[in-house]
């Protein structure tokens, strides 16, 4: 773990460094009247001049402290108060969007490995590939064109409606449960498609093993052998890869919060982006790492709850 | 050996299939100049935002650019991207692959630790925060996307590595005083390959939608040259006016990466040597 978090602090250190030119450009270069003299107490106010890696730890003990700077554009706040107010609703997409991919996904591949080559099987292995190749943002702006545009029936900005301050308690929560439904599906959908052929994998090895065949022998009528014992055992390995996608969802939240001016992590992100706010990008990046690790952690610590047979850290 | 993998190949229909996309995908971007009717970057203020007809097979864009000629000219940018940026991953995952699975111990755990240190970033953030840093040039989108996906072909190149490093060609190498380099790259490295071909197939196929991603937000290829991905933009942009903006030029992503994805497949089902 910590040899992660220390590695993660490095490749975010060099990357920021990639930029060309010294921070301080950006207040100095314009004005041909600064001195070189002024430029140099820039730099030492900055601690530019000192060595990269007294910067890289002076920057880690800001860190620490969850210092991320302050935001370049005009208002000039802290980046961590403006990560920290859109983080919600970024992680409420994304525990939705997983919550979707589980529901889904895991019946599909039980029942895909049970009749396999049935109908059934054949039918979802083919939309399983077509979901593997499908761009996401397409079948985001198709859903939006047919839901919103043609059928008018799913909101297709925001997660509010502009009257939502009138709205009684009631309609407000279904109000912003329809906002939600287009984003949480098209974020879930990348996910769906590998896990349910990953789940149908892992059941049909699970089937072949000689514990069901005894279970079978025993008399246990079908239906519990396969979602007591065959399920429990192929559910396993579900839960890495289910840990193994969280980078994918954060990094498609980008792509998803662009499109529905969705007020979340992933839209700051590119706003930062394309208005060349670096110390947002920086921090933002810094944040779904960890994100990340946490992530992965959690799946972990699952796993091992779940198997008894692994109990070590 | 290699008349089996063209037996089992040409057997395998998805695998013909995946080829054939690929195939008319190569033609259509070696004779775009031929095939598109129009300049794709012809701006005609009369034939603004005209809905598909015979003229404009795909209608037409916001500038009156004809949509069949810009989907045509960026085939070639889309498969240029996804093949640059899979040779660049390539080349990384090999190298290091290989370094890792051959010397294994401290050189394994350092590289494998990097490996687990950059699957921690979302390749999204990432490619994100460099291309913001240094400009959307084509080149850096290509670098970019190959700098953030040769993770897994590390993974596979080290197993294939590990397990076959134990064989006898390899003694009677050393044993004739081959060089480790010489091992590695003369040796083991061939036989390691259809695993890495299986990985960059899919790979070109993963290359084209980040790029056509990037390229839909804006931060990928720069308009006027055209690419799938900011037909999109144009798509999203007129939503409710212009539904042949959004339509054509996803479905022609869908049906390439479809092609790869069916064609790495079916080539790692032809060298499967478990179904002998």
């Amino acid at each position: 773990m910590v040899p992660l978090l220390v590695g993660i602090t490095i490749v975010c250190f060099v990357v920021i460094h990639l930029a060309p030119g010294s921070p301080t450009d950006l207040q100095t270069d314009l004005n041909p009247r600064v001195s070189a003299e002024a430029k140099a107490r820039l730099q030492s106010l900055y601690d530019l001049d000192k060595p990269l890696y007294t910067q890289y730890l002076l920057w880690v003990g800001k860190l620490a402290r969850l210092d991320l700077g302050e935001s370049f554009s005009p208002d000039h706040r802290p980046v961590i108060d403006k990560i920290l107010e859109r983080i919600p609703i970024t992680i409420i997409i994304n525990v939705l969007s997983m919550a979707l991919i589980i529901l889904i996904a895991i019946p599909i591949g039980v029942l895909s490995a049970v009749r396999q080559n049935s109908l059934f099987d054949k039918v979802t292995a083919v939309f399983v590939f077509i979901g593997f190749a499908v761009p996401t943002f397409w079948l985001a702006l198709l859903m939006m064109i047919l839901f919103g545009v043609h059928l008018g029936c799913l909101p297709i900005s925001g997660i509010r409606s502009l009257n939502y301050e009138y709205l009684p308690p009631f309609v407000a929560v279904v109000d912003l449960l329809k906002h939600l439904i287009l984003p949480v599906f098209l974020s879930a959908f990348g996910g769906l498609a590998g896990l349910s052929r990953y789940m149908r994998s892992n059941m049909l090895e699970v089937i072949r093993q000689d514990y069901i065949m005894t279970a079978r022998a025993k008399g246990l009528s079908e239906r519990v052998v396969i979602y007591k014992h065959a399920l429990r055992n192929a559910l396993l390995p579900v839960i890495t890869i289910l840990g193994l996608s969280i980078p994918g969802l954060i990094g498609g939240s980008v792509i998803f919060e662009t499109i529905f001016a969705i007020p979340g992590m992933g839209q700051l992100f590119y706003m930062s982006v394309m208005a060349r706010d670096y110390p947002v990008v920086m921090g933002i990046l810094f944040i779904g790492a960890i994100l990340t690790l946490v992530g992965n952690l959690v799946a972990d610590v699952s796993y091992a709850v779940a198997d008894p047979r692994i109990r070590i850290t | 050996m290699k008349t089996d993998f063209w037996y089992r190949f040409l057997k395998n229909k998805m695998a013909i299939t995946g080829g054939v996309v690929v195939v008319v995908l190569f033609v259509v971007s070696l004779f775009a100049s031929w095939i598109s009717p129009y300049d794709p970057n012809e701006i005609n203020l009369h034939t603004v935002l005209l809905s598909p007809s015979w003229d404009h097979l795909f209608g037409t864009d916001q500038l009156g650019r004809d949509v069949f000629s810009r989907m045509v000219w960026g085939a070639g940018i889309s498969l240029k991207v996804g093949f640059v940026a899979t040779g660049v991953s390539i080349v990384i995952g090999v190298i290091l692959g290989a370094l890792a699975g051959y010397y294994g111990r401290w050189v394994d755990t350092v590289i494998m630790r990097f490996v687990d240190i950059m699957l921690c970033f979302p390749a999204f953030f990432l490619i994100l925060a460099v291309i913001a840093i240094l400009e959307p040039s084509i080149w850096n989108i290509m670098i970019v996307i190959g700098l953030t996906s040769w993770m897994g072909i590390t993974r596979l190149v080290r197993a294939d590595f590990i397990s076959l490093k134990e064989r006898d060609f390899v003694q009677a190498a050393r044993a004739v005083g081959a060089g480790d380099l010489r091992i590695i790259f003369r040796h083991i490295l061939p036989n390691a390959m259809a695993s890495v071909l299986v990985a960059a197939t899919l790979g070109v196929a993963g290359a084209i939608l980040t790029e056509s991603a990037l390229s839909f937000l804006g931060i990928g290829v720069q308009p006027p040259t055209p690419s799938w991905g900011n037909i999109l933009t144009a798509g999203k942009n007129n939503i409710d006016i212009a539904w042949w903006l959004s339509l054509y030029p996803g479905l022609a992503i869908l049906i390439t990466v479809l092609g790869y994805n069916l064609l790495g497949e079916g080539i790692r089902d032809s060298l499967d040597p478990r179904l002998k």
